[in-house]
């Protein structure tokens, strides 16, 4: 018995490509599987039976036909659409830099799904809260920790000495937190304040139900926002787009 | 297959790199153009010079045009309070088609895309803005596509022009002719309903 021709799972649609007249490529995130590209035959066409089931930023159940290349949606129902998320600018683009860090992390066929539980709830989140900062800065702590680029926060990467209560900084070489002293070794570290590095232990190991009681200035969030986009671009080697766009519309 | 005849294998390799064009078809159309007359190959050839010599942008609307500003801009019987805004230039056809709309329009030339890096910047959205200072336009309809690159950019737009105090509207989502409830996503369906109207 060969493996079987047709298989089912449920799917985050991460983005689209236009395929010839009228079919499109999919590139979706499952539990199972981990990012996959597959074909959505004639979704362009006004009357599809695929069409709005396939955009991104969709939780689907899909069903897929192995095909010699790409495999092929043959079926896909909307299981939550995130209307809410959709309606609002702000909210959209926080799901859209979700998606990029998704697309940009992952390999094909690796899956991993406490990471789509993560991007799953994350998403549902954003549709219900106004603090969408917290949402996105515990994404992108267990986020990394899912992929293996777990920050150390509790003692120096370099001499393992427990940290103290002053200014540290973020090794974004060494994946972790430098002591005052091992920091002077390493400029291109980021000084991360007693309060910042609080929050970020405290959420590395919280629950979310726990992590979104915390209260914080716009200065702090800053902060913890550069200090995490840092050590994610350092990360990928390069910027992630969406991050300039929602640094517009913070601006506007 | 090698081509030795130098010109032949020229022209395979320009249709070649057309959309959609693979290399056999693209032999296929050199060898058809081989056996026409000359008058046809050089109507080809003159209507692809055309249009890179002649085609610029409407400085108004930035639509393709082959005059500036152009016919839709030009035309005095059309409704130039009312701007319509569109992705692409393909867009217009299908909307003048349907005879409905006489007012002028507005080309992006793109949507927002923050994943590819696409801002605002990008697209012509301060000519737009800045055809709605003078306070003769009294509305915008936004016509970007209803996905998600088009939705951000009509909702950026909004936010754009909602100080300016100008109407503006959207195009209605809804069901297509032809479409099949039982398919029909909850974003459309849902928006069907709620715009739904007396018959």
């Amino acid at each position: 018995m060969g493996t079987p021709r047709s298989y089912q799972t449920q799917a985050i649609i991460i983005k689209q490509t236009k395929l010839g007249e009228a079919d499109k490529i999919l590139t979706i995130y499952t539990p199972e599987f981990g990012k996959l590209k597959a074909v959505a035959k004639g979704a362009c066409r006004p009357g599809s039976k695929l069409g709005g089931n396939v955009e991104p930023l969709t939780h689907s159940l899909m069903m897929l036909a192995r095909g010699r290349n790409l495999d092929i949606v043959t079926q896909s129902q909307t299981i939550d659409g995130f209307l809410a998320l959709k309606s609002d600018l702000w909210g959209m683009s926080c799901g859209l830099y979700l998606l990029e860090l998704i697309d940009s992390f992952t390999v094909e066929n690796n899956g991993n799904p406490p990471l789509f539980a993560l991007l799953l709830d994350t998403l549902r989140r954003l549709c219900q809260t106004d603090s969408s900062e917290i949402v996105l800065r515990y994404f992108e702590l267990h986020f990394l920790h899912y992929l293996g680029y777990r920050p150390q926060l509790h003692q120096c990467v370099i001499c393992n000495s427990p940290l103290r209560p002053v200014v540290n900084s973020f090794s974004f070489s060494q994946g972790g937190i430098l002591c005052p002293h091992c920091s002077e070794k390493e400029p291109e570290s980021h000084p991360l304040s007693v309060d910042s590095l609080k929050i970020l232990r405290l959420w590395q190991d919280c629950d979310y139900a726990t992590a979104k009681r915390v209260k914080m200035k716009s200065e702090l969030s800053s902060q913890l926002r550069q200090a995490m986009q840092g050590y994610i671009k350092y990360l990928l080697q390069r910027e992630v787009k969406s991050i300039a766009w929602l640094e517009e519309l913070r601006g506007s | 297959m090698m081509i030795s005849c130098q010109p032949l294998a020229r022209l395979i390799e320009a249709f070649s790199k057309l959309p959609g064009i693979g290399p056999k078809s693209a032999q296929r159309l050199a060898y058809y153009l081989l056996h026409r007359p000359g008058e046809e190959a050089e109507a080809l050839a003159e209507a692809i010079l055309a249009l890179k010599e002649k085609i610029g942008l409407c400085s108004i609307c930035f639509n393709i045009t082959d005059c500036d500003p152009c016919p839709i801009c030009q035309d005095k019987e059309r409704d130039h309070s009312k701007i319509c805004v569109v992705e692409r230039p393909s867009d217009i056809p299908p909307l003048e088609r349907t005879g409905k709309y006489k007012g002028v329009y507005h080309v992006l030339h793109g949507a927002v895309s923050p994943a590819q890096g696409i801002g605002p910047e990008e697209l012509k959205t301060r000519g737009l803005l800045s055809r709605l200072q003078d306070g003769s336009v009294t509305e915008v309809i936004l016509a970007t596509n209803p996905n998600l690159e088009g939705e951000t950019t009509a909702m950026y737009l909004r936010r754009m022009i909602l100080p300016l105090g100008v109407r503006i509207t959207r195009l209605a989502r809804g069901l297509p002719f032809g479409a099949d409830l039982e398919y029909a996503d909850d974003a459309t369906l849902g928006q069907a309903l709620e715009d739904r109207r007396e018959f």
